[in-house]
């Protein structure tokens, strides 16, 4: 694997740090009066999503990090793995454990195409579409006459997910939720 | 795609022509004379923490070329000057320093120098007041402090940067940030990243810091501080968060100077730097007499970057080194 000087990191390049794999956010050079240099780099650690603060002497190493991403298909879970097949052609499935599918767990949809993030041959997490479309499978009545402003009350979806809608919104409405910050952002088309 | 087009905007561009002008109408006024030196030099500064570029010289194509230094400062031909009867001279330059890229930083930027025979350093840092209020237009109300280094690490961190050993310091600089233990090699190792983390960033509104730990003299003067604490005479100015100007009463003393380059070399050379050879004109400049001065050397580009609110020195820069 490849050795990455201070002087070549870069956002979004992936090195070991204390053996987790990490993704680089911010590298700041830094040399306060007539001293040494020194790198302030900020890195995301990606099996747990932390960001951590290293300060680095300039001219430091650290190696890289086998991170690939790929588009993948996710296809049905079998309770102990979510499986899910690469887009490419290739048909390639790979299972992903609970804690790579992480939060994702409330956004799962078969077919839908997810980045699957996969280190030493791996899954370590899996992104979803910033938007999906979902089906809502339990909510209360709204209030008869009620209109599009104002209140908002529990919907629970397709994946499992629970988000706030307008009160209009009926059980087998499909719906487009951020899944950056888990809302409500329409009615979708039947 | 190549990229040729600047990275600064025309506004900088004109704001930068601007800045030259104020800087050159300043010095006028007070009498101060422009000069230019060389930026090709035979020898280049020992200091552990710069790292000159080197140039190579053929008397013809083919022929054996000698090595030149680009300066990473104009302060030892600008001392041979001063050591000639010069008066109070300022030179608007470029310098060079190896390594040095980041947000404030350009391998190749624009300095600022200039000294001032007879003054005190708070003479000096008056001027640089002065100059740093013209450039920017700062408003009467806008005072710029000075504090001690000593009292800023007092306030900041609670110790006293001269007398904590380095066995607390080191202790400390481990407990503010992450870093590998064995980067903490000197005091002026955990002093420097004290400062870089946990003072500096903070430091938004113009300040100037004084009295120096004597590790961290390079060329000034050392003496000592009220409190009978050996101190470097030194002071920087700093503002939003970043150093703007770095001033000496100067080391005018050749024996003491060659004593400072043996001592550079072999910090080189125990970290497996370069080793330089002293300027021996320099030495001679100072056993001939050098008058007691103040001097000091002022990032134009940092200042340019105040002055426009920039957060990367590639916006004051018609073309920085990844696109030069």
């Amino acid at each position: 694997m490849a050795v990455f000087s201070t002087n070549e990191f870069k956002a979004g390049l992936k090195v070991l740090l204390d053996n987790d794999p990490c993704s680089i956010l911010e590298n700041e050079y830094v040399k306060p009066g007539k001293g040494q240099a020194f790198n302030r780099v900020k890195l995301r650690n990606l099996l747990n999503g932390r960001v951590w603060e290293r300060t680095f002497k300039s001219g430091d190493t650290l190696d890289g990090a086998d991170v690939t991403e790929s588009n993948m298909e996710y296809l049905y879970s079998d309770g102990e793995f979510w499986h899910f097949m690469k887009t490419d052609g290739s048909f390639e499935q790979i299972a992903a454990d609970k804690n790579a599918v992480g939060d994702t767990i409330n956004w799962l949809k078969e077919q839908e195409v997810y980045i699957v993030m996969v280190w030493n041959e791996a899954p370590i997490s899996v992104t979803p579409p910033n938007f999906i479309e979902l089906v809502v499978t339990q909510t209360d009545p709204g209030l008869r006459g009620d209109t599009a402003t104002g209140g908002s009350k529990p919907a629970t979806l397709s994946s499992g997910a629970i988000v706030k809608v307008p009160l209009f919104v009926e059980e087998g409405d499909i719906l487009r939720v951020d899944t950056r910050s888990g809302e409500y952002v329409s009615r979708a088309k039947k | 795609m190549t990229r040729w087009q600047p990275t600064a905007s025309l506004v900088a561009l004109q704001a930068r022509a601007d800045l030259n002008r104020v800087i050159r109408h300043f010095f006028a006024q007070r009498g101060v004379l422009e000069v230019e030196t060389s930026l090709l030099c035979a020898a280049a500064g020992t200091d552990p923490a710069l790292e000159p570029l080197q140039a190579l010289y053929a008397t013809s194509p083919g022929a054996k070329a000698v090595c030149r230094f680009l300066q990473t400062s104009p302060e030892f031909a600008m001392k041979r000057l001063l050591a000639a009867g010069a008066g109070p001279i300022y030179q608007l330059c470029k310098a060079f320093r190896g390594g040095e890229r980041g947000r404030r930083h350009n391998p190749e930027f624009t300095m600022l120098e200039w000294y001032r025979p007879g003054f005190s350093l708070t003479e000096l840092m008056d001027e640089v007041e002065a100059l740093l209020r013209e450039a920017l237009a700062l408003p009467a109300a806008v005072a710029v402090a000075r504090s001690s280094y000593a009292e800023l690490f007092q306030r900041h961190l609670d110790i006293d940067p001269h007398r904590l050993p380095l066995a607390d310091l080191r202790t400390l600089t481990l407990q503010r940030l992450f870093i590998a233990a064995d980067a903490l090699q000197t005091r002026a190792d955990c002093l420097d990243l004290l400062y870089g983390h946990c003072i500096e960033p903070t430091l938004l509104e113009p300040m100037f810091i004084f009295d120096y730990p004597r590790e961290q003299a390079a060329l000034a003067r050392v003496g000592l501080d009220a409190e009978g604490r050996m101190v470097a005479r030194r002071f920087e100015l700093v503002m939003r968060g970043m150093e703007i100007a770095n001033g000496y009463d100067e080391l005018c003393d050749a024996g003491e100077q060659a004593a400072r380059f043996a001592s550079d070399r072999r910090y080189r050379a125990a970290r497996d730097l370069p080793d330089l050879q002293p300027d021996a004109r320099l030495l001679a400049a100072l056993e001939a007499g050098l008058p007691a001065s103040a001097g000091v050397a002022l990032g134009v580009d940092r200042l340019l970057m105040l002055r426009l609110g920039s957060q990367d020195i590639a916006e004051v820069l018609a073309f920085p080194f990844d696109v030069a």
